[in-house]
């Protein structure tokens, strides 16, 4: 009975965590939105995080997607050369890169570069007391460190992703063309017969998503570190991997939702 | 006697199980440099960030020119803490940031200066800590401890605050340069004119910076009065304290 008892309380007191931890998340990311909105403003952090999240970002985010539109066209060929259908794969690569490949690639690209460089510097900025002295010289911290993060990554990866979209199709049809022998022209023609702005639309959406889910999950787990060097570790563990992992579940959902609207 | 510009009663604070402050009384007269001493670990930095407003204390009340800041509308209460700059124990300068940016910040926040003054006055308030305008531009990290102190310093004196708190100023500097940083300390407060509280377990240091001392023990305020009189009193935790005799009130507290 005893034994019983103890584990409903285990799980009782695993879901009151697991609640508290998402009442805080939700508090934190609506304090944090709500001072995108509030001045005074700080465009020099914005500018900064643009460059931290976007530019800085760009050759990762170009090389995957390179790569990825290079192998998916081997591989399309691999499948739909068993049924004749090779002319397919311009639509595939296109249709794959624009509307799932570029802006999950690029989220989790820029959730393991960005992210995490954001979760270790307010982390060490927290054990390191320099959020405390911000809020000592007039300025508020959420506004300061977390809006400009949360608007920079907003607006960051949509551009990212037209870039990793680019690079994408451009990778698939090197492939195409130089290996698999496909004429230059057709493939083009197959590539944009075959694309609508919604495929492109729907995926700049998800990337503005992911966008504030990194930095979302960079700000949270940076700005509640604590204990030194290891606990900046673990918040930037932590923004990582709870940042890949909300993507791909928003991935699911935002998918879900742009089908039936898009 | 002077105005008391700083009046705390009942101040409790916990964290978990664990009592730091359990009705902390204080008063500091305006103009006057307190020395908060104590033992690690007895909540003296806890004190200052709860009348800061870093920690939300569980009671009590602390009046900053006769308002009670805890109880004061959010807008009054930032306006109260406004007048207070602080120096942190580890400096905690803006590693992004250059040096004349970090001593700016608070101006540049408060609008009170354009940002092209503002190297101006940060290498003018820099000099006033004994730097040279050839660090202005450099970043945090490129400076030794001593004179990462004086640039904190220059950060917390730049607006000229009414009252000023000095967490701890002289750890991890050798005995020259904390005597350096407290002689600093001394003139900025001085010239100001400004009420300061400090807070540190460094006797040399206390002796320096203060006026009055307090000490805390177990949460409370257990002796206050004159700083020269730390060395000599007969408060036994006091004594015990200050002389950093193993045996005595302290130590059976450790024991229990």
């Amino acid at each position: 009975m005893t034994a019983v008892l103890n584990f409903i309380a285990a799980i009782g007191a695993a879901a009151l965590n697991a609640l508290g931890f998402l009442g805080e998340l939700g508090i934190f990311a609506a304090s944090g939105v709500s001072h995108i909105f509030r001045p005074p403003f700080y465009p020099r952090m914005l500018g900064r995080s643009l460059m931290e999240i976007g530019f800085f970002s760009l050759p990762v985010v170009a090389l995957t997607a390179l790569f990825t539109g290079m192998v998916l066209a081997l591989q399309s060929y691999t499948g739909f050369s068993r049924f004749n259908a090779e002319s397919q794969i311009a639509a595939v690569v296109v249709l794959s890169v624009t509307r799932e490949l570029g802006p999950v690639l690029a989220g989790l690209m820029v959730s393991g570069r960005a992210g995490a460089a954001m979760a270790a510097e307010l982390g060490t900025m927290r054990v390191t007391d320099q959020v405390d002295a911000l809020s000592t010289l007039s300025t508020e911290p959420m506004k300061y460190l977390v809006a400009p993060r949360l608007l920079a990554g907003i607006i960051a990866l949509p551009l990212l992703v037209v870039v990793a979209d680019i690079l994408g199709v451009m990778g698939g049809f090197l492939v195409a063309t130089l290996k698999l022998g496909f004429n230059p022209t057709t493939y083009l023609i197959n590539s944009f017969s075959e694309l609508q702005a919604n495929d492109v639309i729907s995926g700049l959406i998800k990337s503005a998503v992911f966008g504030f889910i990194i930095a979302l999950m960079g700000c949270f787990n940076g700005y509640r570190s604590k204990g030194g060097a290891q606990g900046v570790g673990a918040a930037t563990t932590a923004a990582v991997v709870s940042a890949s992992i909300l993507i791909l579940a928003f991935d699911y959902v935002l998918t879900q939702l742009l089908f039936r609207v898009l | 006697m002077s105005a008391i510009k700083i009046k705390i009663r009942g101040l409790k604070k916990a964290f978990g199980d664990k009592r730091v402050l359990d009705g902390v009384d204080l008063d500091v007269a305006t103009g006057t440099a307190m020395v908060v001493i104590g033992g690690s670990g007895t909540g003296k930095s806890v004190l200052i960030k709860a009348i800061l407003g870093l920690i939300t204390p569980d009671a009590g009340s602390i009046e900053i020119d006769g308002e009670d800041v805890l109880r004061a509308p959010k807008a009054r209460a930032s306006e109260l803490r406004g007048q207070i700059g602080m120096l942190f124990q580890n400096g905690a300068l803006f590693d992004s940031l250059a040096v004349w940016e970090n001593v700016a910040f608070g101006l540049l926040a408060e609008k009170k200066i354009k940002r092209s003054q503002a190297r101006d006055k940060a290498i003018e308030v820099l000099a006033q800590v004994g730097l040279g305008a050839d660090v202005a531009l450099l970043s945090p990290s490129e400076l030794s401890g001593g004179m990462q102190k004086r640039v904190a310093l220059a950060r917390a004196i730049a607006s000229a605050p009414a009252i000023m708190f000095f967490d701890e100023p002289t750890t991890g500097l050798d005995p020259i340069m904390g005597a350096v940083i407290d002689g600093l300390i001394v003139d900025c407060v001085k010239r100001l004119g400004s009420t300061s509280i400090a807070i540190t377990h460094d006797m040399a240091s206390a002796m320096r910076i203060g006026d009055s001392a307090a000490m805390l023990y177990q949460g409370k305020i257990c002796w206050t009065g004159p700083a020269p009189d730390l060395l000599t009193t007969d408060n036994p935790v006091v004594n015990q304290f200050t002389h950093g005799r193993r045996e005595g009130p302290i130590q059976m507290a450790i024991r229990k």
